[in-house]
């Protein structure tokens, strides 16, 4: 037995189903019952029922790319926020190597850098390291915050709506799995941009969200909206979000 | 949306936000001398005397008026009492701390303390009950539950909202004792109209009502107070960085004009 | 936004009524729910119960600077109850008191047992609660914000705890009593319950009662949570709805 729809709105202590169904993400087992841990929409899955939540703070796994803050220079290390409960590390070896050099030449407190996590351990000291194409230092540009669940809504289904965004506004745009996007592109785009991803963050949870940002998008370039695409809307939304919740 | 729990500001943001104002810009599309949407409602809390309920932009703040009778301060034996208090509450920011106000609280309080006093906004006078012994004190709380930046203008706008909006039991002396009638409510004597207009400098500019985000990343604050007819009733320059005597004058001109339009979000009459 | 009760359109449907606001002696104050009232904190939530006014930030999970406080298998869950001066007819000084600093103990204490506090080890949960305005049974009130605050700030919970307290006024027992009702009344019992399992995870009592007032007492107080309860989920809804 189920007891609600997928994509419908839940909170925390909905009952969703029942023993035949499987507890995933953001639910949790009570009896036999599976039972919302979160407020947010349900996604069915076969069997496995999970709730993708409207808000939520970053937790740092192992593997992702991530937007820190460098917020203080110690002995070996740069400690970084990055946006979580859980602060970073950048050991000064990922950097210089075996050299001893001065840290505070490579990166000073307030820079803005883009990294991976290399390391999550059991007390929750968060290893993060800049070896991989694109990550290190970002220089101009603005930063936008927006809820980490929110970031595969962010870039779409295979990128298509992170990939609007830069071909409108012509802005480079990078999305940590922090919830921390970084744009750079002519001051005036960059705005836009920052408007049109606060917008998406805002009604993440709503259907026809793409043509919203289209539409949104050349509102603010002073363009023309495009009639209508022949392709329905509806299908191509629903495709997005097979894929985020996934 | 705001970074939560950081005092650091990266230093792309402080960049890309001077060159935005360098260029005559900011960042929500205002221009310098334009405040952000300003809500304002007096009466919200039906225990206090008066009260006032101020969002400028998201920056949210309650105030409660409450008098006490007690003795004046023995210089002034015929005047009452206004004591401003605010409390920086760890709710409006994740950089509040639980604990007693710190110095930005006790600035606040000061500022907005001498703003209202300095420009006679209560005629102090008229709450004497028995001179040398007895007078009216009237407790004006700020208590601030979002951060938003500027919050010396909502608290003084807030603050002179709640202080229209009092009315204090008439007090009346039988026989050398005080008899209040709590039945019979008088408002508040208000005999002048005081506002603050806070302008933050950032890339070379002065700009009025910073955001968080602009007060972030400011070289340095001036806040004026000024009265309904124009003249100034209190200053107050914040940051580290210097202001140069120019700078300073013009802020006192674009404060004229700017308070004017401001006082018309104070309700009309008190009475 | 927030919009004032009054408290005129109280206990319109019980004339006969011994209560001094006209209430039935199950019939909880006119209440009003609404969450997201705050931009800064993670998440919010205000409340309106007959006058009670209260408003509940939640920060975190967040960093906890403090180590002497830090758990290493989970969460901890700080609140901080806090009255406004201007909250009370006689104004209150700034500041924590001994009464602040218990109802911010029992607070936390009712609220742990619903939150999946596992699952951020070594952080902190931080709930401040506001009382904007006091008119009896503030402490209820601030619990069932915080839950809602807490949903908000998307923090993992296995319900949504609610709180009302029921109690002796005129030697009758009643639900949710009010400031009057509290004052001259004999007993006070605030209850704050897991509504799915029934669970009571705040229990006090002030005040003398028979074990059958007590039990009388008791129900009546979980049923006014139930009512409760359906007012959070919909403040909830409200808030994402279109």
């Amino acid at each position: 037995m189920i007891f609600i729809e997928d994509k419908q709105m839940v909170i925390p202590g909905d009952v969703l189903a029942d023993k035949e169904y499987q507890s995933g993400r953001g639910t949790f087992k009570e009896d036999d019952k599976i039972c919302s841990s979160l407020v947010g929409l349900v996604a069915v899955r076969d069997k496995k029922i999970s709730v993708i939540p409207l808000q939520s703070k970053y937790i740092p796994k192992r593997g992702d790319v991530v937007i820190g803050e460098i917020t203080d220079i110690r002995f070996s290390m740069w400690n970084l926020d990055i946006n979580s409960p859980y602060s970073g590390i950048l050991p000064a070896s990922d950097v210089f190597g075996k050299e001893k050099r001065d840290l505070n030449k490579a990166f000073n407190v307030g820079d803005v850098l883009f990294l991976r996590v290399v390391d999550v351990d059991e007390v929750k000291k968060v290893k993060l390291g800049l070896k991989g194409r694109g990550l290190g230092k970002f220089r101009d540009g603005i930063l936008i915050y927006i809820t980490p669940t929110k970031v595969p809504r962010l870039i779409g289904k295979k990128g298509s709506m992170i990939n609007m965004i830069k071909d409108e506004t012509k802005c480079e745009v990078v999305v940590g799995q922090n919830g921390v996007v970084w744009v750079k592109g002519d001051p005036s785009m960059e705005r836009v941009a920052e408007k049109v991803i606060n917008m998406i963050e805002e009604q993440a949870h709503t259907s026809g969200l793409t043509d919203r940002v289209r539409n949104m998008l050349f509102e603010l370039l002073g363009k023309e909206i495009p009639e209508k695409e022949e392709k329905p809307e509806a299908t191509e939304e629903a495709a997005d979000e097979e894929e985020e919740n996934g | 949306m705001i970074k939560m729990g950081v005092t650091i500001i990266p230093e792309i943001i402080r960049e890309s936000l001077n060159n935005l104002v360098k260029n005559g810009e900011r960042p929500d599309d205002r221009s310098f001398d334009d405040y952000r949407d300003i809500y304002l409602e007096t009466g919200v809390i039906s225990k206090a005397e008066g009260s006032a309920r101020i969002k400028i932009g998201k920056t949210q703040i309650m105030v409660g008026a409450k008098p006490q009778i007690g003795e004046p301060f023995s210089d002034t034996p015929n005047v009452g009492v206004l004591m401003t208090n605010s409390e920086l509450i760890p709710m409006a920011s994740p950089d509040f701390e639980p604990g007693p106000p710190d110095e930005r609280s006790v600035e606040l309080a000061r500022v907005t303390d001498r703003c209202m006093r300095e420009a006679g906004v209560i005629d102090l006078e008229k709450l004497c009950i028995i001179e040398g012994k007895k007078v009216w004190m009237i407790f004006l709380d700020l208590h601030i539950i979002d951060y938003d930046g500027n919050l010396m203008d909502a608290a003084v706008l807030g603050s002179m909202a709640a202080l229209m909006d009092t009315k204090i039991p008439e007090a009346k002396v039988v026989d050398d004792e005080v008899v209040i009638d709590p039945e019979k409510k008088v408002p508040l004597p208000i005999k002048e109209k005081a506002l603050m207009c806070t302008f933050a400098k950032i890339g070379g500019e002065l700009i009025v009502d910073p955001s968080l985000e602009e007060e972030q990343v400011m070289d340095t604050r001036i806040s004026i107070g000024m009265r309904a007819d124009g003249s100034i009733c209190a200053m107050q320059k914040g940051g580290i960085h210097p202001l140069n005597k120019d700078e300073i004058l013009k802020a006192v001109e674009r404060t004229g004009e700017i308070t004017k339009k401001l006082m018309e979000h104070l309700p009309q009459n008190n009475q | 936004m927030i919009t004032i009760i009054s408290n005129e359109i109280l206990g319109k449907n019980s004339t006969s009524s011994k209560r001094a606001d006209g209430r039935a002696s199950d019939e909880l104050r006119p209440f009003k729910i609404e969450a997201g009232v705050l931009q800064r904190a993670d998440g919010s939530a205000y409340l309106e119960l007959g006058g009670n006014k209260v408003i509940v930030a939640v920060y975190g999970p967040r960093e906890l600077h403090i180590r002497r406080l830090m758990q290493p298998d989970r969460a901890v869950l700080r609140c901080r109850y806090n009255m406004a001066p201007f909250s009370v007819d006689d104004r209150k000084r700034p500041g924590p008191d001994r009464r602040s600093v218990e109802i911010s103990k029992i607070t936390s204490e009712a609220l742990m047992p619903a939150v999946f506090l596992e699952k951020f080890p070594r952080s902190t949960i931080d709930v401040f609660i506001e009382v904007l305005e006091a008119e009896g049974g503030t402490r209820c009130a601030g619990i069932t914000a915080a839950s809602v605050a807490l949903a908000d700030a998307g923090v993992p919970m296995h319900d949504l705890v609610v709180a009302c307290a029921a109690g002796k006024s005129e030697g009758e027992v009643v639900v949710d009593l009010s400031e009057v009702e509290d004052k001259n009344g004999e007993a006070d019992v605030p209850v704050a319950i897991i509504p799915r399992t029934g669970e009571i995870t705040l229990l006090q009592s002030d005040g003398n009662l028979t074990p059958e007032e007590f039990e009388k007492a008791l129900n009546l107080a979980i049923d006014g949570c139930m009512k409760l309860s359906e007012a959070q989920k919909e403040a909830i809804i409200r808030r994402y709805g279109d």
